[in-house]
């Protein structure tokens, strides 16, 4: 266990003038509620007049979509409408989800229920509203939809043959998007290298599974012609405004409302068609009409993500260079790219991550992603880092070997040193300050390293089989607008925060980045105790309501605590500055003789306590005319905060997996994982250790259990929890987690992002973990989700 | 003709009488009738544990268990168990090791926490592991909920209790 007292956060220069709680393992004292059964999930609110929506979906991949027949389930009790495509279009645009800056990539028109087609087994055909959910899915039984099937685009290796059938024919074929990167004489280095490597690296699907279902309640009120829609979702701003360019609404006629959360990792940062249509019908009903996803249209219906297959080359010379890396990756994403954020991304990611680490000169990649009629694929937790990690890792693993060197050894020689920033990664991308010298090493102790090998040898004499693996990694957070703003994506990359003094003397913030777990209103009251000088038992947050917030980007690419944790603190120096010259007027006296701490001004000079924020607060609000003609308060501030200085701030981080495989069951036994993260200035040690662990057995999950199986026509096999295997507690290991702290200069607060990290190194470990321990049997998989039989096959023994 | 049953039950108390369609599960009952947020639906087939209450002292799945089948039996939830103090000491150690992050699964996973508590005081870590790996947390990586408990077992093995956590001024 990491013990606060470990960690060097303090030792980084303070930003606040009296700083005390950024730094610390703080609770969330606003979790308790939800400790308590008082949280308020979108499935806890009940309005009057409430419709609940379930909808008919395709049942198979492919479709053409015939008569609907509707009369025997409008006619049931309860039921308040039944609405098909065409009747939603006439008030609910089609969308395109493409992005300017992603040159050639194409998507067709999609619809928020499926008119004359549907593409995916699951798609959204005919909505049922009835007065009560129980209603709605008796009559659900009672449509009859005429439909045809069509022949089934589901293998990715054969998407792109002439003799496949063209999902879109407008779109001539079914290619997304393609991209080429080659850099270097990648050749000839291939050519004259002493050591080749190769290996295909093939991802299953996965998806997301929060515990708690997407959901929604859309509410228009005819009265004010207002539409509000309570969301579980990631990012409120952005949905506010999708809604308002599918319907024709301005933005002030649409408020969006993100309470509790329960969990999202990306799933929940989408706009998908069934929002939209539930969004449709509380329109036509002018009532409010609930949507909560069961367990099954969820496993067919939340984006997928990773369904990659990488053809991946490693040269390095006899000295334990590495000289360059090559990829092929090719990878499907459905039917349609999803929007607003497009499902291209993922691939463009590991095309400009692999190798991401090392200092080599060479590099060539290809990317194809194709279209298939299986669930739409988009941004999951790690978007394309954990593929990338990946199959870098498990090259640089396989030259290891072939040159006799230790694996962590190689990786402390080929890693970019820690003295060469800011620079540019081979594939373009900039590196503004990283340290993986310094997590290597930190690492290395803290897993014991020479004494975990000397174990590992002894247990193999005993034919008991261990594995070590490694994972060294960077990730992108903090995104500037280069991310989605320069493609035309109305995604905010910055976020505002206002800082409000009560006339109590309590602090609130309102800030448009909200919480599903992350802990991120904690570290806001983190921040802005330190940042205005109060307690943090003073501090309200606010956050989750577009009528209310500054406007803001919301959560995605780990942009809370970097993004809007920075505009807090922005917000609240402000604030800070103006009940000091508050302070002053009352006091007559220059603010520069008085300082804050604590909730009271005091004498710069002698600390004498002159005046409490109540003070402040009561003279501020209610006593103006006491204060100098001209003289105005402003005790609510609202600073905003973007990430301009890089196209995204990186971070890096190194994990350890240590595994036992049975070589008789293939059973993979998880005995310990270790990670060293760093995220720059470690504002709650105790939040980003977990954000590190959730986030690796997330990886976890994907690398040994999860993966969505579909048959030859494209049916998924597994839209259960019963079948779709997660990590369980007893299946997991302890994770040790241990911080570098490299802050950025990009911002005064100098954090980067925590969130996703643990999920891009852990598949990447423990690949290697057990591909380390199968190599005195001359065996290895490159092929996640890697289960019992890929391991026994590998061993020839199935 | 209605299908409907009287049924009568105590609820974290309070007795509750109502009429109610056989097939209504016992956790939409209480969640939709009676207006209680803290058991969750997470996946209505009995496999995550999100809607565990408990049924004459015993911890049971929500979502499986009919309500009509808790006619004349008692019912408690996290609200109930939260008021009479049951949890004090686990919501303070979760507390303590931000032992939940969206929160979604906690009260189910409190609940299984507390018949481990109770029936298993000497448990081991690895014991601990297994006995909650029929709750699902998507969230935490499970680490600090095993943390948690296992501060609690120790605790009471000390004759000590988790001392609440304050925010400090
Ligand atoms: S909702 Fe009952 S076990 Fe998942
Ligand atoms: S805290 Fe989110 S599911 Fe457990």
């Amino acid at each position: 266990m990491n013990k606060p007292a470990d960690l060097k956060g303090l030792v980084l220069d303070p930003v606040t003038n009296d700083q005390r709680y950024i730094g610390n393992s703080e609770p969330r004292h606003k979790a308790r509620r939800l400790l308590e059964g008082q949280g308020t999930y979108v499935d806890d609110i009940q309005l009057p007049r409430m419709g609940h929506v379930v909808y008919w979906r395709s049942p198979v991949a492919h479709m053409k979509i015939g008569k609907i027949h509707t009369e025997q389930a409008s006619k049931m009790p309860g039921v308040l409408a039944v609405v098909d495509g065409v009747k939603m279009a006439e008030i609910c645009k089609p969308w395109v989800a493409t992005l300017g800056h992603l040159a050639g990539m194409k998507s067709a028109p999609q619809h928020s229920l499926a008119i004359e087609r549907a593409c995916w087994q699951g798609e959204p055909v005919v909505a049922v509203v009835a007065e009560t959910r129980a209603q709605a899915e008796d009559a659900l039984q009672l449509i009859d939809v005429e439909w045809e099937e069509l022949p089934a685009v589901v293998s990715m290796e054969e998407a792109l043959s002439p003799d496949t059938p063209v999902i879109h024919p407008d779109l001539g074929d079914n290619l997304c998007f393609t991209r080429s990167l080659d850099v270097g004489q990648v050749d000839d280095v291939f050519a004259s290298a002493d050591v080749v490597c190769e290996a295909t690296f093939g991802f299953g699907r996965h998806t997301g599974v929060t515990l708690e279902p997407r959901c929604q309640i859309a509410d228009y009120n005819p009265g004010d012609r207002r539409l509000t829609v309570y969301h579980s979702q990631q990012a409120p701003h952005m949905m506010q405004d999708l809604y308002c360019r599918q319907f024709g609404l301005s933005e002030s006629d649409v408020h969006v409302i993100c309470k509790d959360v329960g969990g999202s990792f990306g799933i929940k940062v989408h706009a998908y068609p069934d929002d939209f249509a539930t969004v449709g019908l509380s329109m036509m009903l002018e009532r409010p009409v609930r949507f909560v996803a069961d367990r099954l249209e969820s496993f067919t219906s939340d984006i997928h993500a990773r369904e990659h297959r990488i053809k991946g080359r490693i040269a390095a010379n006899n000295q334990g260079d590495i000289l360059a890396f090559e990829i092929d990756d090719l990878t499907a994403i459905g039917p349609y790219s999803m929007f607003p954020r497009t499902s291209a991304i993922e691939g463009n990611q590991v095309v400009n991550l692999v190798g991401g680490p090392y200092k080599h000169q060479n590099y060539r990649a290809k990317l194809n992603v194709v279209f298939q009629n299986k669930t739409p694929t988009c941004q999951y937790r790690g978007v394309g880092h954990p593929i990338a990690c990946a199959v870098t890792e498990g090259l640089v693993d396989l030259a290891a070997q072939k040159l006799k060197m230790d694996p962590l050894e190689f990786r402390k020689r080929n890693v970019i040193p820690d003295d060469a920033y800011p620079c540019s990664g081979i594939s373009g991308i900039k590196l503004e300050v990283l340290s993986h010298e310094q997590c290597l090493r930190t690492i290395e102790k803290m897993m014991d390293y020479p004494a975990l090998r000397k174990e590992q040898a002894e247990l193999r004499k005993k034919g008991i089989y261990r594995g070590i693996g490694f994972a060294t990694l960077i990730e992108l957070t903090n995104p500037s607008p280069a991310f989605y703003g320069v493609g035309g994506a109305r995604i905010a990359s910055q976020d505002g925060a206002s800082a409000r003094l009560d006339p109590s003397g309590v602090v609130s913030i309102l800030i448009g980045v909200g919480e599903q777990g992350q802990g991120t209103e904690g570290i806001y009251a983190q921040i802005a105790a330190d940042a205005v000088g109060i307690s943090i038992k003073d501090v309200r947050i606010i956050t989750g309501d577009t009528d209310v917030t500054p406007y803001g980007g919301g959560t995605w690419a780990s942009r809370g605590a970097g993004v809007g944790g920075e505009a807090v603190l922005l917000a609240c120096q402000a604030l800070q500055e103006n009940i000091l010259k508050l302070a002053g007027a009352i006091l007559t006296r220059p603010p520069e003789e008085l300082v804050v701490r604590r909730g009271h001004i005091l004498d710069k000079a002698t600390g004498e306590q002159l005046l409490p924020f109540s003070e402040i607060g009561r003279i501020g609000y209610f006593r103006t005319d006491t204060l100098p003609a001209g003289f105005s308060a402003d005790l609510m501030v609202t600073r905003h905060y973007t990430q301009k200085e890089y196209p995204f701030i990186f971070t890096n981080g190194v994990q350890a997996s240590y595994v036992e495989v049975d070589p008789d069951t293939g059973f993979v036994k998880l005995l310990k994982h270790w990670a060293v993260e760093d995220c720059g200035r470690v504002l709650n040690p105790m939040l980003v250790d977990e954000q590190v662990r959730g986030a690796i057995v997330q990886g976890i999950g994907g690398v040994l259990f999860e993966e969505c199986l579909y048959d030859d026509s494209g049916l998924l096999r597994n839209g259960s929890m019963a079948d779709y295997l997660v990590p369980m507690a007893n299946e997991m290991p302890d994770i040790e987690v241990a911080h570098v702290e490299t802050p950025t200069q990009s911002s005064k607060l100098g954090a980067k992002g925590a969130g996703e990290a643990g999920t891009a190194g852990a598949p990447g470990a423990v690949q290697n973990a057990i591909n380390d321990a199968l190599a005195p049997l001359n065996a290895s998989v490159f092929d996640q989700p890697i289960t019992c039989e890929k391991i026994l096959k590998a061993l020839g023994r199935v | 003709m209605s299908l409907k049953k009287k049924i009568t039950m105590t609820v974290n108390g309070l007795t509750v009488n109502a009429e109610i369609e056989p097939r209504r599960h016992l956790v939409d009952f209480l969640r939709e009738d009676l207006h209680l947020k803290g058991p969750h639906l997470g996946c209505e087939q009995g496999a995550c544990g999100a809607c565990t209450v408990k049924v004459d002292g015993q911890i049971i799945r929500g979502c499986l268990y009919l309500a009509v089948q808790a006619d004349g039996c008692e019912v408690e939830t996290i609200e109930g168990l939260t008021k009479n103090g049951t949890l004090a000491d686990l919501q303070e150690s979760f507390m303590r090791r931000n032992a939940m992050q969206c929160g979604f699964c906690s009260s189910g996973m409190l609940l299984a926490a507390a018949e481990l508590v109770e029936q298993r005081p000497h448990a081991s870590r690895e014991e601990v592991r297994e006995w909650i790996s029929g709750n699902y947390c998507r969230c935490t990586g499970y680490h600090s909920i095993v943390d948690a408990i296992v501060d609690v077992l120790e605790a009471r093995a000390k004759g000590e209790k988790i001392k609440p956590v304050v925010a400090h001024a």
